[in-house]
C-alpha cells in the first residue's frame, strides 16, 4: 500500500432534480428551502405544518395539498386512488381540521386502460365516503404515451377547524409524551414487495386508512394534543426531524417501544432497511402533555387501526434538531433525516 | 458489507438441468425464492443465511446456544466467586 | 426473529458489557473488518457499552466504499449506453465518480435499476433479448458465488445480452495491508463472519502467526459483536494471538466448499485498486478466459477516465483506521453524505457517513450520550 492516499473531489454537483429530492429526507428538505419557501415566503407556509390554518372571516380552515406518483399503481391493500384521498385526509387531520371537501387532478398518459382508470376513481370514491370528505371539483389533462407514468392524481383538501386549541409544531413542549398511533412500515414494504427486481410475498397490506376519527376522539375527549403528524415519506424519522428542527427541542425515543409487524422486521432485514425511515399511510405521532398520555393511549386504543399505538418516547430542552434512539442493548444514536430515499443495500 | 439474513427453508425445488437447487425462505413471515446451490445438505425446515438470494450457510441451531450457555457459565462462576 | 432478535437481547448485552469491563486493564485498539459490523456498532449504539479503554476502529470492508472512482466513471459511461439496462445493488447509486453518480446519470436518462439479487438481472436480461443487461458486481468474497453463479449460468443458457462489470475485491490481503502499514494502530481484528462463511478461516491463520495478531471471526448482530469484542480483549490480556471462531453457528473452518468451487471456476484473483488506500496485488477478482465474453469493460469499451485529483479527504487513512472520520477537515461541512467527497462518506456504513448520520453531527451540542 503505497503512503500516497488520496481521495477524489469531484466538481460541484450538477444542479439537477434526483429521484432523492422527492424522497422526503434532507434533499427534499434543500428544496423547499433553497427554492419554494424562500420564493412563497409567508406566516401561513413558515409554520411547516403538514397544511396551512387560514382565518376567513371568522371561520377557521385548514388547506392542503398532495401529489401522488406511487408505483405500482395497485399494491397489496390499496392503490393510487384511495392513497389520494386519504393522504389529504390526515393532512387536513395533522392540523386538527375535520376533512369536509377535496379536488383531484388527474395526468392520464396516452394509452392507459380505462379499465384501471375506473377502478382508481372507484376506490376514491369508497375512500371519500368513509372519511366522510365530498370531492368537489376537479381536472384532468393527458399527456404523450412515456410522459407519464399511467396516472398522477393531485388532490388538494378543506377542513374545518372546530377545537380551540392550535395544533402545530410551534405548540410541542419539552417534557410532551411522544405516541405513536401504531405498528410502522407496513405500507412502504407492501409496495417495494411488488416492484420488479425485488419481488417478494409478505402476509401484510398497506396501512392506507383515513385518521380524523382517532383524531378527533382526542380532541373530543379534551386531550391538550401539542402536535400530529403523519408518517408518511420518510417515516418516523421524517417527522420527528421535521418536528425537533422546527420547535428548536430535541426527542428521545425507545427502540423496543415501537411495534413493528414480525414480516415487515423480516423483509426490512433482507433489504437493510431501517423501519423507522419507512413510509406509512394510516399512522401518526402525537405529541400530548405528559399528564394526557395516559388517556391518549385509552382513546386510540378503541380504534382497531390503532391497535397498537404506542408511547415511544418524549421531548426534552436543549440540543435543538436531535432526535435520539436508544437501542434494544441500551446504546444511543442519533436518528438522523436520511439524504433521500432509503435504498436496498447488501452492505 | 453483506448483508445477510437468516431464514426458515419452507420448500425446495431442484432443477435437473442446470443444476440448479432453489427453495422457498421465510423470513418472519416474508417469503421470497433462494438459490440453494451452495448448501446442499440443507433441508426444510432449517435455517439458511442468505445473501443476495443465495444461502450461503446452514444455521448450526446447537452452535447458536453457545453464547448463551458462556453467559450462563460466566453467572454462575461469578455467582460461586461472591459466596467464597 | 429466529436467529436475529435473541442476539439483540437487552440483558444477555448487559452481561458482555459486564464481562469486557471486568478483563479489560490495558487500552486496546480493535478493527472490524466489516461494513456491515460497523452499521451494526452505530446503529445499536454498540460503543456506549464498551469501556472507555476499547476503541473501535471502523475497517475498510464495504465494497461499497472501495470500489475505485474509474470504475464508477466506466459504469456511468456503460449505463449512458442506450441499449443498457444498468443493474445494481442499491447502495453503489450514490457512490461518486469523478464527476457524477449513477443516480444522477439516471437523472440525465440512464436506465439504472436497483436489484436485490444477480439472478434478477438474468431474469431481465432473458425477457429484454433486444437489450444489453449488465450487472455492477461489486463485492467481497460473500457476494462473488452469488455473482459467480450468475456468469455460470448465462454461459449455459447462452444468454448474449448479459454481462458484469465486475468489482470485486478480497478481505485477507486488505487486513495484511493494514498490518503491514507503519502507521499502524490496530491490536486485534474482528473477521468479517460473512465472508468466512463462503472462505473459512485457514487463511487467516498465517496472519496470526506473522503479525501476532488476535483474529477473531465474528457475527453481525449487537450481541454477537459484544462477544466478538470480549473474545478479542482476553486474548490480548493474555498475551495470546490465535483465530478463533465467536460465529460458530455459521462458519466453518474450511467453509464452503462447493460456493469456493463456484468462484474458482468463474473468476480467478488479481490486482486491485482500492478507493482511498491504493494498489494492492491479489486483492481482486476478475472473469477468467472462458467467461471473458461476459466481462462487460471489454463489451463496452470505454476512453481512459481522468485520473484522481488529490484533495484535502483522507478516506485511506479513515478507511485503514489511522485517522478518525471527525480529523478530516472536510468532514460534515465540505463533506456531507448529499454531497460526499470521499467514499466512507458514501455507503450507509461507510465510517465517516456513520459517523455523520449517528454521532459525529451533533458531538459539539450534545453531551447527554
Amino acid at each position: 500500500m503505497d503512503g500516497n492516499l488520496t481521495c477524489p473531489l469531484p466538481p460541484a454537483t450538477e444542479e439537477r432534480i434526483q429521484m432523492a429530492h422527492g424522497g422526503g429526507g434532507r434533499l427534499t428538505r434543500q428544496l423547499i428551502d433553497g427554492i419554494f419557501r424562500p420564493a412563497f415566503s409567508n406566516p401561513a407556509l413558515d409554520a411547516q405544518h403538514d397544511g396551512a390554518l387560514l382565518e376567513i372571516n371568522g371561520a377557521r380552515l385548514a388547506f392542503t395539498t398532495d401529489s401522488f406518483v406511487v408505483r405500482p399503481l395497485i399494491f397489496p391493500g390499496g392503490n393510487i386512488g384511495d392513497l389520494a384521498v386519504n393522504g389529504t385526509v390526515n393532512d387536513l387531520a395533522m392540523c386538527g381540521a375535520r376533512p369536509l371537501y377535496l379536488s383531484a387532478g388527474f395526468i392520464l398518459e396516452e394509452g392507459f386502460p380505462f379499465e384501471t382508470l375506473r377502478a382508481v376513481v372507484a376506490s376514491m370514491r369508497d375512500a371519500a365516503r368513509e372519511a366522510g370528505v365530498t370531492l368537489v371539483t376537479g381536472d384532468t389533462k393527458v399527456v404523450d404515451k412515456c410522459k407519464g407514468d399511467g396516472v398522477f392524481i393531485n388532490t388538494a383538501g378543506i377542513g374545518v377547524i372546530e377545537f380551540p386549541h392550535s395544533i402545530a409544531p410551534a405548540a410541542v413542549q419539552p417534557g410532551d409524551a411522544v405516541i405513536v398511533s401504531g405498528d410502522l412500515g407496513s405500507h412502504g414494504i407492501a409496495i417495494l414487495s411488488v416492484r420488479e427486481g425485488l419481488e417478494f410475498e409478505v402476509p401484510i397490506q398497506s396501512d392506507t386508512a383515513p385518521l380524523w376519527q382517532p383524531v378527533e376522539a382526542l380532541l373530543r375527549a379534551g386531550i391538550e394534543v401539542h402536535c400530529l403528524r403523519d408518517l408518511t415519506r420518510g417515516g418516523l424519522a421524517a417527522a420527528l426531524n421535521e418536528i425537533a428542527t422546527a420547535r428548536r427541542v430535541s426527542v428521545r425515543i425507545q427502540e423496543s417501544a415501537i411495534s413493528v409487524e414480525e414480516s415487515v422486521k423480516g423483509a426490512c432485514e433482507i433489504l437493510g432497511l431501517d423501519p423507522l425511515y419507512v413510509a406509512n399511510e394510516g399512522r401518526f405521532v402525537a405529541f400530548v402533555p405528559e399528564h394526557d398520555a395516559v388517556r391518549t393511549l385509552a382513546e386510540l386504543s378503541r380504534f382497531p387501526l390503532c391497535r397498537r399505538a404506542a408511547r415511544i418516547g418524549r421531548v426534552e430542552s436543549g440540543s435543538p434538531g436531535l432526535v435520539m434512539v436508544q437501542s434494544s442493548i441500551g446504546g444511543n444514536r442519533v436518528l438522523d433525516l436520511l439524504s433521500g430515499e432509503q435504498l436496498p443495500r447488501i452492505c | 458489507m453483506c448483508l445477510a439474513v437468516p431464514g426458515m427453508i419452507v420448500s425446495i425445488e431442484e432443477e435437473q438441468g442446470l443444476a440448479l437447487r432453489r427453495g422457498k425462505i421465510d423470513f418472519a413471515g416474508a417469503r421470497r425464492e433462494v438459490c440453494l446451490s451452495f448448501t446442499p445438505e440443507a433441508s426444510v425446515g432449517d435455517y439458511v443465511l442468505v445473501h443476495v438470494g443465495f444461502a450461503i450457510g446452514v444455521v448450526d441451531e446447537a452452535e447458536a446456544q453457545r453464547i448463551f450457555r458462556s453467559l450462563e457459565e460466566m453467572q454462575i462462576a461469578e455467582e460461586l466467586k461472591g459466596l467464597e | 426473529m429466529k436467529f436475529v432478535d435473541e442476539y439483540r437481547d437487552a440483558r444477555a448485552a448487559d452481561r458482555l458489557s459486564h464481562a469486557i469491563r471486568r478483563i479489560t486493564r490495558h487500552p486496546w485498539s480493535i478493527m472490524e473488518v466489516c461494513g456491515g459490523q460497523t452499521h451494526t456498532i452505530v446503529k445499536s449504539g454498540l460503543e456506549d457499552r464498551l469501556p472507555p479503554e476499547i476503541t473501535l476502529i471502523h475497517g475498510p470492508g464495504c465494497p461499497v466504499c472501495v470500489t475505485p472512482m474509474e470504475l464508477i466513471d466506466k459504469a456511468i459511461a456503460v449505463a449512458m449506453r442506450p441499449e443498457v439496462i444498468f443493474c445494481s445493488f442499491g447502495d453503489m447509486l450514490r457512490v461518486p465518480g469523478s464527476s457524477r453518480n449513477l443516480l444522477s446519470a439516471k437523472a440525465l436518462g440512464a436506465d439504472v435499476r436497483i436489484l436485490y439479487s444477480p439472478l434478477d438481472a438474468l431474469k431481465l436480461a432473458r425477457r429484454n433479448p433486444e437489450r444489453q443487461v449488465v450487472f455492477f458486481a461489486v463485492g467481497f468474497e460473500t457476494t462473488a458465488p452469488a455473482n459467480a453463479t450468475a456468469v455460470w449460468q448465462a454461459e449455459r443458457e447462452g444468454l448474449e445480452n448479459f454481462s458484469l462489470l465486475v468489482a470485486h475485491v478480497l478481505v485477507p490481503p486488505a487486513m495484511a495491508a493494514i498490518l503491514d502499514s507503519p502507521d499502524r494502530r490496530v491490536n486485534a481484528f474482528l473477521a468479517a463472519g460473512h465472508v468466512c462463511a463462503i472462505m473459512g478461516y485457514r487463511e487467516y491463520e498465517p496472519l496470526v502467526e506473522r503479525y501476532r495478531v488476535p483474529i477473531v471471526v465474528t457475527g453481525f448482530e449487537p450481541l454477537d459483536l459484544l462477544d466478538g469484542v470480549f473474545m478479542a480483549v482476553a486474548q490480548l490480556e493474555e498475551g495470546r494471538a490465535e483465530v478463533e471462531n465467536q460465529y460458530s453457528r455459521v462458519v466453518r473452518r474450511d467453509g464452503n466448499l462447493p460456493a469456493q468451487e463456484r468462484i474458482a471456476e468463474v473468476f480467478e484473483v488479481g490486482p486491485r485498486e482500492w478507493r482511498g488506500i491504493g494498489a494492492i496485488p491479489s486483492s481482486g477478482l476478475k472473469l477468467r478466459g472462458r467467461y471473458r465474453g461476459f466481462d462487460a469493460e471489454e463489451r463496452f469499451p470505454t476512453a481512459e477516465p481522468p485520473a484522481e485529483q488529490p484533495g484535502d479527504c483522507i478516506a485511506g487513512l479513515v478507511l485503514q483506521g489511522i485517522r478518525r472520520p471527525r480529523d478530516c477537515p472536510a468532514f460534515g461541512n465540505r463533506c456531507t453524505p448529499e454531497n460526499p467527497l470521499g467514499a466512507p462518506m458514501v455507503s450507509s456504513e461507510g465510517a465517516c457517513a456513520a459517523y455523520y448520520l449517528y454521532r459525529g453531527r451533533s458531538e459539539n451540542t450534545w453531551t447527554g450520550i
